[in-house]
């Protein structure tokens, strides 16, 4: 999949401002990003649901505009929103959905069962879905996008609602897929675990791509070590932070962050310089949260301290 | 082939299934016009005589044809929002990212809705003889088709207006602004016979009128005085179904435009 300087705006907000990126066949492909970032435009790009208003993608070597339908049948989509039938049972909902793809009869049905099994669902195959709880609805979508076998799966959110054991399971399960079928993932999540077990993760902020790599390669951008410092005054503290260390600590959550080479020292100086404000000062190895906040939650302090507001 | 009935067929077959598990739906689209038929029958039957029609026909015989273009409204039009609630509810998406033309799309629901309608409308049929009407097997035999006709171009008009909407508020409002008065001006209410000349334009203007006239002539096949005047068969089922097929494209084409 190749996109290039994909732009899209709804009116006059900018959601997208000129993405591009490979993702090459069996990758799993990780999006972070905050809320508002531009993620779902991306996907609903990507899955043909609506067209941008700037720029190329090719799926498949197949132009997304002009042959939508040939990438269509390769696709499996899991929306960020519900998108099954309530009305229906989980197993009409499969059906239905395998039929638009042009299967059908025993080998749908086998397909379905086997899905349904795999994702736990087989008990609840003949309820109606407005019957099962949220969780359950969300593997629905997920049997839903497997169904008809894709090569490519878009997935926004897929875990959310997911209780961990069923996240652990899902995310191994993507990994057989990719392994046996070659099948490509792209998804989008806001849990710092499931990212770290893509192949390659992109951090959308603002509409941009803001960074690409391996969870490692991010890593170890930040260099050296994330301190965290609490304290009564956090702001006083930032500023005194600056002055004297020449430094630019975050303010994420009411703790203040550094990156610094050498962590464990830089413990010991700010301990040292400000005894009576400071109440625990921790280090560690950089995560990709602290390059998420490095990137987009430096961003939003900077703004607010223009009195920008609007973070 | 099979890439486009299959699809068709499963879009069709979930608008059916979607309706027997909504009870409110049926009460809606059966019930209502039958107490539309007794008010508007019993309070019109002393004061009103319907001119064009031979004399002693009752109202509540009159009426009774239009009722049933209102059971074959009212099923499309319910049929519709369901369109606009499939893309409030989501469900949409996942139908838009599947490799099934927009116009197969479009084709499933008509024919969906269209299904309901003409079991509705048989099952209508049956108060015939409560209308003072004796059917034959030919008059069955020929209003069947013409009800299928004529809801496919009911609810493909109302896809066509479904398709560009995300509220079923914006929904009903522009259901009172069009489908109501096309079913008050399609002589299912009154004749055109006596008018006022403006009246009888739009009447004449509504396609509406000559599905009205088909499902009449069908109904007192043999008995063309009975049916009142009204255009003859074959001009109302060929003007039919030229609306069918613009109303059909006019949907389909609706939802290409559609960004989910
Ligand atoms: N239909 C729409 N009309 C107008 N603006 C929109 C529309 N959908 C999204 N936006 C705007 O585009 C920007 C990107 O939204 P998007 O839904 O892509 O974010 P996201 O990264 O998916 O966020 P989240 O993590 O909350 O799901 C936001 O500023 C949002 O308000
Ligand atoms: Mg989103």
């Amino acid at each position: 999949m190749e996109v290039e300087g994909l732009h899209h705006h709804y009116g006059s907000r900018e959601a997208l401002a000129g993405i591009s990126l490979e993702i090459s066949r069996g990758e799993i492909f990780g999006l972070l990003g905050p809320n508002g970032g531009g993620k779902t435009t991306l996907f609903k790009i990507l899955s043909t649901l609506m067209s941008a208003t700037g720029g190329i993608v090719r799926v498949f070597g197949h132009d997304l505009v002009r042959e939508p339908d040939a990438i269509r049948r390769h696709l499996g989509v899991v929306f960020q929103h519900p998108s099954l039938d309530s009305k229906l049972t989980v197993m009409e909902n499969l059906q239905h959905h395998g039929h638009l793809y042009g299967l059908r009869g025993t080998a749908l049905h086998t397909r379905a069962e086997a899905l349904l099994e795999r994702l736990d669902l087989d008990e609840r195959a003949h309820d109606r879905v407005e019957t099962l709880s949220g969780g359950l609805r969300r593997r629905v979508e997920l049997a839903k996008a497997l169904v008809h076998q894709p090569d490519l799966l878009l997935l926004d959110e897929p875990s959310s609602g997911l209780d961990p054991g069923a996240r652990r399971d899902f995310t191994n399960h993507l990994g057989q897929l990719r392994e046996q079928d070659g099948v490509t993932v792209v998804l989008t999540t806001h849990i710092l675990d499931e990212a770290e077990r893509c192949d390659r993760v992109g951090i959308l902020h603002r509409g941009k791509l803001v960074a690409l790599g391996t969870p490692d390669d991010l890593k170890a951008r930040l260099g050296g070590d994330v301190v965290v410092v609490q304290a009564m005054n956090p702001h006083g503290l930032q500023v005194k932070l600056r002055e004297r260390f020449g430094c630019e600590p975050a303010l994420v959550d009411g703790s203040l962050r550094v990156e610094r080479p050498r962590g464990h020292e830089f413990v010991r100086e700010i301990v040292d310089a400000f005894p009576g404000e400071v109440q625990s000062v921790t280090f560690g190895k950089p995560t990709l949260e602290d390059v998420f906040i490095h990137l987009t939650g430096r961003r939003l302090w900077g703004e607010e301290m223009n009195g920008g507001g609007a973070a | 082939m099979r890439g486009v009935v299959l699809p068709v067929m499963t879009l069709c077959w979930r608008e059916i299934v979607r309706f027997r598990r909504q009870r409110s739906r049926l009460v809606g689209a059966f019930v209502q016009p039958l107490v539309f038929w007794l008010l508007l029958g019993g309070g019109l039957r002393a004061s009103f005589q319907p001119p064009g029609t031979p004399p002693g026909t009752s109202y509540v015989e009159y009426v009774y044809p239009g009722i049933i273009a209102m059971v074959l409204l009212f099923t499309a039009i319910f049929s519709t929002i369901s369109v606009v609630e499939d893309r409030r509810e989501g469900f949409l998406q996942g139908v838009l990212v599947a490799p099934v033309a927009r116009s197969s799309i479009v084709l499933g629901q008509v024919l969906g809705g269209t299904t309901l309608a003409v079991v509705q409308g048989i099952l209508f049929l049956v108060l015939a003889p409560a209308a003072g009407l004796s059917l034959t097997v030919a008059s069955v035999l020929s209003v069947v088709p013409v009800m299928f006709l004529v809801s496919f171009g009911l609810t493909s008009l109302g896809l066509v207006i479904a398709w560009r909407l995300d509220s079923t508020q914006g929904f009903h409002a522009i259901m009172n602004l069009i489908l109501l008065p096309m079913w008050v001006l399609s002589g299912a209410f009154f004749p055109i016979t006596g008018v006022p000349a403006w009246l009888g334009w739009a009447m004449r203007l509504n396609p509406l009128t000559y599905g009205m006239a088909a499902l009449r002539r069908s109904l007192y096949l043999g008995n063309p005085l009975a049916a009142g005047a009204v255009p003859g068969l074959a001009s109302a089922l060929g003007i039919t179904l030229v609306f069918c097929l613009l109303a059909f494209i006019a949907a389909a084409d609706a939802a290409r435009r559609s960004a989910a």
